[in-house]
């Protein structure tokens, strides 16, 4: 006999015993009257994790038994974390389909009670906003980040700016949107509502995440490729702009992307900055501007009568932020694949 | 063209590290100089200050004179940048820029410093580099594929195209084959030879069989006792240091009698 060789369970073991498990636990309980189905997933799971370990103890040894044990128990935290996941997709496309119509995507609800109505107005909103934080923090950030890695080294000025930079990553977002709210009503009069101020707050929160990754990324740029740009007799600001950037430039608009993908949903700040509008606005100048997030709030929390299409309405916002923000990384993707590096071969 | 270096009273230091002291040499123009010595002795340290290389480590900073062909690399407003236009650099690993094609990549050094060429300038320095390195028959097809697609040791070539197509007038070489299989480092030798018909080298090597391979002059640099910093023991015809070196160290270390 070959001393090599062990007792393996065969491959069909697992997912029937995993099986046999759910069944055995589904009978026991619905005997006992408490068939609720969490409680079936999590005392199946349960047992399933004590009877393969007892199984593959006795036919595989206690290294291969505790090898298996470890595999289902990070199996099982990913389910777990899966789980809110799919529920919230599935809730939101579920609820919001409903209403995915033309109508929601032509309408403003300017002069609509009850059904009918739609978001265009949110949604320009929403993008405009949006685009506005990313034209401010997007080279505010970038410059900071290429200040930190590249010129500030080990400065004092840069180690504070790091310093504050993390400090920034924590604020609480309606702090930001107070921020920007005192920042405007100093300058044109309280209570002023526009676009752009909830563009500021969102820069606020923006800002600090692009300029962390973009450090990460500026980071990994391999040092051998400045001393190769310098010794080629090119002056620091060209290396960056012609080698270090181009090298990391897929990562930070993968960073660049999250972060928008961060901010996109910001409610409250643009609550009090941005105000609500039921009109189509698109300057963002003047008079407040609906956003999806806060369309979908007032929809949700101040419904007419009936509330059913207020509801529907909102579902239909909540689905349609989630698709603006899938869209983006898809985007994000396609232009980091176009950028990257290629192997060559 | 050629240019000479001399190195006078030389002293190179990293923040309060002093890392090398007292270096005096001269280095012939159409030469090919080897520096060879144990790590961290100074001599890769002693290489870059040639081009001010260096100083790309923060705190870095030398007192003494590099001349090139009487003209002070250190003198008072002298732009590093200037100098490495004329003094290009080789490095240990070879490090193609990895979003430039090949033919990119060789004109990365005339492109960056933002002088104008047009496309039939571009394409005859691309060639005549690519020739100068031994390496445009084996590119000549696929110029606009990426440069991280060679092997190392076409990389390596490459990064000497490169180095050579902004027409300095030094070329220095840090270990260039210490990441090359045999075959590539006898091309990159050959190589050596060629340049030196037009350049000043320099080269810092582990190999000495490679020192003694490719050069006419070479230096043996050492550290006195750990801790000290790095000196220059002996310089001279490559001939003499490996057959009846002045000095006891040096001829240690070429026997391998070291430490």
């Amino acid at each position: 006999m070959n001393p090599l060789t062990a007792g393996r369970l065969p491959r069909f073991t697992e997912p029937a015993l995993l099986v046999v498990c759910l069944v055995v636990t589904t009978a026991a309980l619905s005997v006992l009257n408490a068939g609720n189905p969490g409680v079936i997933i999590i005392v199946g799971a349960l047992l399933f994790l004590l009877v393969s370990f007892a199984l593959a103890t006795s036919v595989e040894g206690v290294r291969h038994a505790k090898d298996r044990l470890a595999a289902h128990v990070v199996t099982g935290f990913f389910l777990i974390a899966l789980a809110p996941l799919v529920s919230l997709a599935w809730g939101t496309v579920s609820a919001g389909l409903a209403r995915m119509d033309v109508k929601f995507f032509t309408y403003s609800m300017r002069n609509v009670i009850g059904e009918g109505g739609g978001a265009v107005h949110a949604i320009w909103g929403t993008l405009i906003i949006t685009g506005m934080a990313t034209l401010i923090s997007v080279p505010i950030g970038l410059m900071t980040a290429i200040y930190l890695v590249e010129y500030g080294a080990r400065h004092r000025l840069a180690s504070a700016i790091r310093f504050f930079v993390d400090v920034m990553t924590g604020i609480p977002s309606i702090v930001a949107g107070l921020f920007a709210y005192t920042l405007f009503s100093l300058f044109f009069g309280p209570g002023t509502k526009v676009g752009i101020a909830g563009a500021v707050a969102l820069s606020v929160l923006m800002i600090p995440t692009v300029v962390r990754s973009t450090e990460e990324m500026l980071r990994l740029v391999p040092n051998e490729l400045r001393e190769a740009s310098y010794a080629l007799g090119v002056p620091k600001w060209r290396t960056i702009v012609k080698v270090v950037l181009p090298t990391s430039l897929a990562g930070i608009i993968t960073g660049v992307v999250l972060s928008i993908a961060r901010i996109i949903g910001e409610t409250a700040p643009l609550l009090v900055t941005a105000g609500m509008n039921q009109s189509l606005n698109t300057n963002p100048f003047d008079s407040p501007m609906a956003t999806l997030p806060v369309f979908v709030y007032y929809q949700y929390v101040t419904p007419g009568i009936p509330q059913d299409p207020y509801h529907a309405r909102a579902w239909a916002g909540a689905l349609t932020l989630i698709l603006i923000v899938m869209l983006l990384n898809l985007v994000g993707r396609l232009i980091s694949w176009k950028f990257a590096p290629k192997p060559g071969r | 063209m050629s240019k000479r270096i001399e190195i006078k009273d030389l002293d190179i230091y990293y923040g309060k590290f002093h890392a090398v002291s007292g270096v005096n040499m001269t280095i012939q123009p159409r030469s090919v100089t080897a520096f060879i010595g144990s790590s961290g002795c100074g001599k890769s340290t002693v290489l870059r200050s040639i081009n001010r290389m260096h100083e790309v480590i923060d705190g870095a900073y030398s007192t003494g004179q590099v001349l090139l062909d009487g003209v002070d690399l250190y003198g008072p407003g002298v732009d590093p940048v200037r100098v490495r236009r004329q003094v290009g650099m080789v490095f240990q690993r070879p490090n193609p820029f990895p979003t430039m094609s090949i033919r990119e990549n060789v004109l990365a050094g005339v492109r960056l410093n933002n002088s104008k060429v047009t496309r039939p300038q571009a394409e005859e320095i691309v060639e005549k580099s690519l020739q100068a390195a031994n390496l445009w028959k084996e590119v000549k097809d696929r110029l606009d594929r990426p440069g991280s697609g060679l092997s190392g040791g076409q990389q390596q070539r490459l990064c000497i195209a490169r180095a050579i197509a902004i027409a300095p007038d030094v070329v220095l070489m840090d270990e260039p084959c210490s990441a090359l299989d045999p075959i590539s480092t006898l091309a990159i030798e050959d190589l050596i030879h060629q340049l030196k018909e037009e350049y000043t080298v320099v080269i810092v090597t582990h190999n000495m069989q490679q020192a003694a391979r490719v050069s006419d002059q070479t230096a043996f640099f050492n550290l006195k006792e750990q801790g000290k910093p790095g000196e220059l023991i002996e310089v001279a015809s490559t001939e003499k240091i490996f057959h009846n070196p002045d000095q006891k160290a040096t001829e240690d270390y070429i026997t391998g009698r070291f430490g």
